[in-house]
């Protein structure tokens, strides 16, 4: 045995990648459900998604404060008696609002499903939005904002997004103690009545099913026409991107780090372009062994870790490179993100790291496909956009077979230093 | 329930093998058992440090990640104050790359200059990012000097302070390799889709001929029982006042830590939980307060820790807490609010065991604890706490003399 050889591999791009079909039922109402079952073993997600995200709201925070309080309390139950119910069950309840969409997700104990789905249908359809409980949150949310305004990669957020996008841009828009304190019940029931309605929400499941699970869903969810049909538009957003591309900003005049973002707009995920950037990304920031990484962790040592990634905003996307570096090296590690943006300019990629990085990228989804509640996350991010099992081969295949010659070509067209914006906060 | 099989090759190394078919994955997971508990006080953070330069090449193999991303894999590792852990996860078609990578490093590391040179800083920007440049970033730094007086937990898995990584030198690093990266100091679990028999001609191909190495003999200063309450008052430049309290709790065998488990579940777990219950939403006095423990070897800390909501006195704050202390201590907690806070633990086993990476993760810690099969049978640990022993331990574990308390507090107004 020779130690120095490499075991032979079987090279990932040759592996089948395919993603597991759902099963699609509609409830009596017309609710959509999708669903992966398996039953190796006995745990249950549950996911209820409405277009209800930040896009939605015309005061800034009302979709997220609204999305928190409705497990706040029912009109029947205080939050206090809702959470016993549900955690007496050690079931999870957790609620998330993103730009597009909020999310109330289950997740329990297979056996538990039939208890819970009553308790769930009260916190979905009947929350009483008090205002002592909004009053809590104000004054928590924004005493949470106080300690994150103190990090520096918390602010270099906030400030990217709004050089990219614009300050009254969904994609731009921040959380500030104003927006906190002109919070009102009213408008959170506003909010809450036009976008948690029945034909706005979609189901879906994942796992270990009770064998009558849609009969269940039916009979607390599918049944009546809760909170009315109502009607959304969504028109596209104006951006308003920031004139000056290059900020540096003091946050704390003793800080031993600086957040650093460097940031250009990308088209968004409908353009050819976009799953081919998935894979010059992965090139440039978005694995371990990427460019940045060697560069400017393993070689340099400025940081602990450097990335770039893809927003997977609808309306227009970003590509950004983010890192928290040593003060005195924030400069230096900009020249060097430049350098190695204009070396895939320069160069093309050699064949060897594009191979490496092709395996790589196909092995660590068929990793990430690995399970039911894996699975519908993928489905879930495809039907949430309008998007079939199509794009998702077409993404495989183009990870397959991209030329090192495309990537340099899109490396010229998106690569070039001055379309990017820069910021570091101290 | 978890199966698995378990060999140990002639050189000492304990092999686990978890079959599971319905994956196209696997999983070679090797723990070490040292962290940062072994340490010299006067050379913190070296467990640490080492696990990064633990992908700096080793003898025959000059890069670590690229011959495993080239078989579509992904590694990482982690390190706490009991132990080392390096794990990857890659199609099982390949998995003979992950046998080969993984043993050349035990074997031996190439012990390159300029990896310690650039892992010493990668390190240190790690430190500022976590520990300098947050927002109470200190505060656990101070807190495991203020508990403990002897036993290691005195210090984080980082280091004490970043001069000791910065002073590392080569000879340190072999000498730590040497005492601690032997077969016979670690664990080797193997899982996903593999067979027991692959697994045994894989390991024994090559892990089989490494040398074993001396067993290390575990000897650490215990700490004694606190004996009076210890309390420290730090300013420093916060938004707001928080306040911290840890209580010592058991060994991580001992019976006894699955009640002040529950504890810490029936003071801070979910949003029923008794703290928040109480103290955020009926008070209003902390905007936040969790109770979590820190799940170490060695007997570890009970922690509770909140911010404080502005204009709270930090003594009304306290009285607050303490109070929801004594409730535990004079009165025994209904049987339903135990039964919920074990219903939790149970779904929490549940959906750890969905993934495949933490089912080898955790095979490797029980095996470490003493045997793989402690993880089959955990849950009866739990099961068999009863209202009484929650009560009896809120007496002891919540002894003012067992006491160590922080003030942290916002010295500006922001």
């Amino acid at each position: 045995m020779n130690r120095k050889i490499a075991p032979a591999i079987k090279d990932a791009v040759e592996f089948d990648v395919t993603l597991k079909p759902y099963e699609k039922f509609t409830l009596d109402n017309g609710i959509p459900v999708y669903v992966i079952k398996s039953d190796e073993q006995d745990t249950l997600q549950l996911e209820f998604i409405f277009p209800a995200g930040s896009w939605y709201e015309q005061e800034s925070q009302v979709a997220a404060a609204t999305n928190f309080l409705i497990k706040n309390g029912s009109t029947k139950h205080n939050a206090l008696e809702i959470n016993e119910s549900i955690e007496y069950f050690g079931a999870y309840l957790n609620r998330n609002s993103y730009h597009e969409n909020a999310t109330y997700t289950l997740h329990c104990l297979t056996r538990h499903t039939e208890d819970l789905l009553p308790l769930l249908q009260e916190v979905i359809q009947d929350p009483a939005f008090s205002a002592d409980e909004l009053a809590t949150y104000q004054q928590n949310m924004k005493q949470r904002l106080a300690v994150n305004l103190q990090k520096c990669d918390f602010v270099a957020n906030r400030y990217i997004d709004k050089y990219l996008f614009g300050e009254f841009h969904p994609y731009g828009r921040v959380s500030t103690m104003m927006a906190y304190d002109a919070l009102q019940p009213e408008s959170l029931r506003a909010f809450y009545q036009k976008h948690y309605s029945y034909n706005n929400c979609k189901i879906f499941v994942a796992g270990h099913l009770p064998e009558n699970m849609i009969a269940l869903l039916n009979k607390y969810f599918g049944s009546t026409q809760w909170n009315g049909e109502t009607t959304l538009l969504r028109p596209e957003l104006p951006i308003q991107t920031a004139d000056e591309k290059k900020h540096r900003i003091f946050n704390d005049e003793n800080g031993v780090q600086g957040a650093v973002r460097v940031a250009r707009h990308f088209p968004n995920r409908y353009h050819p372009d976009f799953p081919k950037m998935m894979v010059l990304n992965t090139i440039l920031g978005g694995y371990f062994g990427s460019r940045l990484m060697s560069n400017i962790r393993e070689e340099k040592g400025y940081t602990y870790g450097i990335h770039s990634q893809l927003y997977n905003f609808r309306q227009t996307s970003a590509l950004n490179i983010q890192t928290e570096a040593g003060r005195d090296v924030c400069e230096a590690t900009i020249e060097e993100i430049y350098k190695e943006l204009q070396n895939l300019q320069n160069e093309p990629v050699p064949e060897e790291e594009l191979s490496l990085v092709r395996n790589y990228m196909i092995g660590s989804i068929l990793g990430d496909l690995d399970g039911a509640f894996q699975v519908i996350q993928r489905w879930k991010s495809l039907i949430l956009n309008d998007l079939d099992e199509n794009y998702f081969n077409n993404n495989i295949r183009i990870i397959k077979t991209i030329t090192a010659e495309e990537l340099q070509q899109l490396a010229k067209q998106y690569f070039t230093p001055s379309d990017f914006y820069e910021l570091v906060v101290i | 329930m978890i199966h698995f099989n378990k060999f140990t090759l002639g050189n000492g190394l304990r092999v686990i093998v978890h079959e599971d078919h319905t994956t196209p994955m696997a999983v070679l997971n090797v723990l070490y058992d040292v962290g940062a508990r072994d340490e010299d006080p006067a050379r913190t953070g070296f467990a640490h440090l080492f696990e990064h330069l633990m992908f700096g090449g080793s003898v025959n193999i000059p890069d670590y990640d690229e011959p495993l991303q080239m078989a579509g894999g992904e590694n990482n590792a982690f390190t706490t104050n009991d132990l080392t852990n390096y794990y990857i996860q890659l199609p099982a078609e390949n998995i003979e790359t992950a046998f080969w990578l993984e043993s050349d490093r035990m074997l031996s590391l190439a012990f390159d200059e300029k990896s310690l040179d650039v892992q010493r800083k990668v390190v240190s920007e790690e430190f500022k990012e976590h520990y300098i440049n947050k927002p109470y970033g200190d505060v656990w730094h101070k807190m495991r000097e203020l508990a403990y007086s002897s036993h290691p937990y005195r210090w984080m898995t980082i280091g004490k302070e970043l001069s000791h990584i910065e002073n590392a030198s080569l000879e340190d690093v072999k000498a730590f390799f040497f005492k601690y990266y032997r077969p016979v100091n670690a664990i080797l679990v193997v899982g996903g889709k593999v067979t027991t028999a692959q697994v045994k001609v894989l390991a024994e191909k090559w892990f089989g001929d490494i040398p074993s190495g001396e067993k290390y003999q575990r000897q650490l200063p215990q700490e004694p029982p606190q004996t009076a309450a210890h309390k420290l008052e730090v300013k420093a430049n916060v938004p707001l006042d928080a306040l911290y309290k840890c209580y010592h709790i058991y060994k991580r065998e001992d019976p006894r830590y699955y009640a002040a488990d529950l504890i810490s579940d029936i003071l801070g777990g979910g949003s029923s939980s008794r703290l928040h219950q109480v103290l955020v939403k009926e008070k209003k006095l902390f905007s936040n307060i969790e109770c979590y423990h820190f799940g170490s070897l060695d007997a570890g800390l009970l922690a509770i820790d909140g911010k404080l909501v502005k204009g709270v006195k930090m003594k009304d704050a306290e009285k607050a807490v303490q109070e929801e202390l004594s409730k535990l201590q004079q009165t025994v907690i209904p049987e339903r609010e135990l039964q919920k806070v074990k219903n939790r633990v149970e779904s929490l086993l549940a959906f750890e065991d969905m993934s495949l990476l933490n089912r080898a993760n955790n095979l490797a810690f029980y095996e470490l604890m003493g045997d793989a099969a402690l993880m089959n049978t955990e849950f009866t640990n739990y099961e068999v706490v009863t209202t009484a022993d929650i009560h009896r331990e809120a007496n002891i574990i919540f002894d003012e003399k067992n006491s160590n308390t922080i003030y942290y507090y916002a010295d500006n107004q922001i």
